[in-house]
């Protein structure tokens, strides 16, 4: 058995006992609905996916107390370096389903102007939500450096990494979490324990005991938290974060949790996830929990549920029709912003794709001048 | 104006850009209190403090992505790896990451910063410490790629990679660390990142070159001069984004075309340089458009006198291209 107990707050039927969550009502609120746009989203976009209106979704459902929990433990000064799965993080803290579903067509108001496949998000405002690549944890010592940078400006920020259980096998969590236990960095690091890897599961991904064992090797302290109990990795993150803004150095979470939905939009789970350990974690679904709370608080009756997350489909479903009536990126959006200034020869490659519409008509977008 | 050897010009650079700007920080393996193993950060802890020159765990793939982080929130990293044959397992930092994050984000994320590395032969260290890994590199939209030949533009170069606003693989050529000299001069400079340097003047044949092949060349020049034949040396020193309008003219100048390089042939730099040529110039070449590089091997250590480009090795070719 693993040393580390696994910390929960939330009983089954909700109850807290004498936690102070730190959270007002409203905040309180705000978390739940967080976690049911996360789910609206995430209909949508499967419903967008099948009717081919996008061409790649990621599922969230099963993860959203872990994503709203940990974010809830933020502030906007602090920086999230997100994995592909972290959808509640940004709408948390106030990214806008409009801006996530620029994203999700790739048009011209995306931040990424739809170089970027769907999901891959970044954000500046209202945090720093840093753009999304597809490689493993790449982002990981990544996040570290940005956290290096706020300690050596003396500033108290926190810059939250978050990651998957395959995530912990790639170079990226080696280097990262050695270089931020060397260096103190005001860093947490986020381990997402959803059960699989695409289609991996963590038995295969690691012979150790878990995850979160794995920050004593690089002298970091760890904690194991119930990734479908809100409260809990609100205060397993507040706990991190405290840590880091007093300089006290890095800590890892482990969020145990389960996917409950495909990797993807192009994965059938039904080929490697067991049918009863799906049962055994719709048992465990955050929200009914979270609601149970909020129930025991009076912050919640039947129905409020339905309410709530009609809502938060018509502000889904309206961003995504605002999104698909969004002109594409015009051409001239594949040679910019690879530098700062556009180099002589990419100019050259800009100006043959326009004389090649010119002469041999639009391939589907762009037209006119070469205007960079 | 100093006379400094190459390393000497680095290392000022990399004082004066830290001088005049207090985000600049130096860090890799062994960079703190010993200087680096060429010594090329000698000086800097004790001048600027371990916050702004220091030791790292020996992880590439950690340094440059450290780097990252730190130049998307606002510091201006220079990274050292201590060997370019080294530099792999930061690949995919460099090439999925530091080149694409203003792409991918829209210019909401940027990585200013620059990877130093001295790469290339000459100093008898086999297979891993003799590589020239520029190709690959060059192959990456989003990065820029620059290696010096002297102590000026050592020094010139370095500091305008350092200010510049997209990520710099700065590769030093250790053959010439401590055997070539030049005037250096004091304070800040730069020397522009889109140019090449015109070494030598001539009209019959052109030599392209970069980093430690350009003493060779200019070598083989002078040889070449003695025998009446006339060539010109470029420099082209910032490898990419490359200055094709420059080669585009030296090359159409002479129509007679030699491209020096350490690296192996097969998908080398110089295939570059031959199919611009090829593509955009070749009515105005007199000879095949020719190549002298390193084999298609691993680099050797004992006969690495064989597999470097020599003077002789290029004369023969500047000759062959001449009789043609």
């Amino acid at each position: 058995m693993s040393d580390y107990e696994l910390r929960t707050v939330l009983d089954s039927s909700g109850g807290a006992g004498d936690h102070d969550s730190g959270l007002s009502d409203a905040e309180l609120m705000h978390c739940y609905r967080s976690m049911l746009m996360v789910r609206a989203f995430d209909d949508t976009a499967m419903k967008l996916q099948r009717s081919g209106r996008i061409g790649f979704s990621i599922p969230n459902r099963g993860i959203e107390a872990t994503q709203v929990g940990a974010a809830s433990a933020l502030r906007t000064t602090d920086w999230i370096f997100p994995s592909y799965r972290d959808f509640g993080m940004a709408l948390y803290h106030g990214v806008s389903a409009t801006d996530m579903m620029h994203n999700m067509f790739g048009n011209a108001l995306d931040a990424s102007k739809g170089r970027q496949m769907p999901v891959h998000f970044s954000f500046e405002e209202p945090i720093h939500f840093v753009s999304i690549s597809s490689p493993i944890g790449t982002h990981i010592p990544q996040g570290v450096g940005a956290a290096h940078a706020m300690k050596l400006r003396g500033e108290d920020s926190v810059a939250l990494i978050s990651f998957g259980d395959g995530g912990t096998s790639s170079l990226g969590f080696h280097s990262g979490l050695n270089f931020a236990g060397v260096w103190k960095s005001p860093a947490v690091f986020l381990c997402q324990n959803n059960g699989y890897a695409i289609s991996m599961p963590t038995e295969k991904q690691t012979a150790s005991d878990g995850f979160a064992v794995k920050g004593e090797a690089y002298g970091i302290p760890a904690i194991l938290v119930d990734g479908n109990d809100l409260l809990a990795v609100r205060q397993a993150t507040a706990e991190g974060v405290a840590r880091a803004r007093a300089g006290d150095g890095p800590t890892l979470i482990e969020a145990k949790t389960f996917r409950m939905g495909g990797h993807s939009t192009s994965d059938d789970p039904s080929k490697y996830v067991p049918k009863e350990l799906l049962d055994e974690w719709e048992e465990k679904d955050p929200v009914p929990r979270f609601e149970a709370y909020l129930a025991s608080k009076g912050l919640w009756v039947e129905g409020d549920r339905e309410t709530l997350y009609s809502g938060c489909m018509a502000e889904v479903k309206e961003a995504a029709d605002l999104a698909q009536a969004t002109p594409l990126p015009s051409l001239e959006t594949i040679f910019s912003d690879v530098y700062e200034e556009v180099p002589q020869h990419i100019r050259s490659q800009g100006e043959e794709a326009y004389d090649l519409l010119r002469r041999k008509g639009d391939a589907g977008g762009g037209g006119g001048e070469f205007p960079l | 104006m100093a006379i400094l050897t190459l390393l000497q010009a680095v290392n000022e650079g990399l004082k004066t850009a830290m001088r005049d700007d207090s985000n600049v920080l130096v860090f890799g393996e062994d960079v703190g209190p010993k200087g680096g193993v060429f010594l090329a950060t000698e000086g800097l802890t004790s001048e600027f403090g371990e916050e702004r020159c220091f030791d790292t765990p020996l992880s590439e793939d950690g340094i440059v992505g450290a780097a990252i982080g730190m130049a998307m929130n606002g510091l201006r990293p220079v990274a050292e790896i201590q060997f370019q044959d080294f530099i792999f397992p930061a690949f995919d930092q460099i090439v999925s990451e530091a080149a694409k994050l203003r792409y991918r984000s829209g210019g909401q994320y940027t990585a200013p910063m620059v990877i130093r590395t001295p790469y290339g032969g000459g100093i008898r260290g086999g297979l891993y410490h003799s590589q020239s890994g520029e190709a690959y590199f060059c192959h990456t939209p989003g990065l820029k790629v620059v290696t010096p030949s002297t102590p000026h533009d050592a020094k010139g170069l370095l500091i305008a990679a350092i200010q510049d606003p997209d990520p710099v693989l700065f590769l030093e050529p250790k053959a010439l660390y401590r055997s070539v000299k030049g005037e250096v001069p004091e304070g800040s400079y730069t020397v522009d990142l889109s140019t090449t340097r015109t070494v030598r003047e001539g009209d019959a044949v052109t030599v392209f070159c970069y980093g430690a092949m350009v003493p060779v060349c200019e070598k083989a020049a002078e040889q070449a001069e003695e025998s009446g034949i006339s060539v010109e040396v470029i420099d082209l020193r910032t490898l990419y984004p490359l200055d094709e309008q420059g080669v585009l003219a030296a090359a159409k100048k002479t129509g007679r075309v030699v491209t020096v390089h350490e690296a192996p042939r097969f998908c080398g730099y110089a295939a570059e340089i031959s199919a611009i040529i090829a593509e955009r110039a070749i009515e105005y070449m007199e000879a095949p458009v020719t190549r002298v590089t390193g084999f298609d091997t691993p680099f050797p250590n004992t006969l690495e006198h064989h597999y470097l480009p020599d003077h002789r090795r290029v004369l023969d070719a500047i000759e062959r291209v001449h009789a043609f």
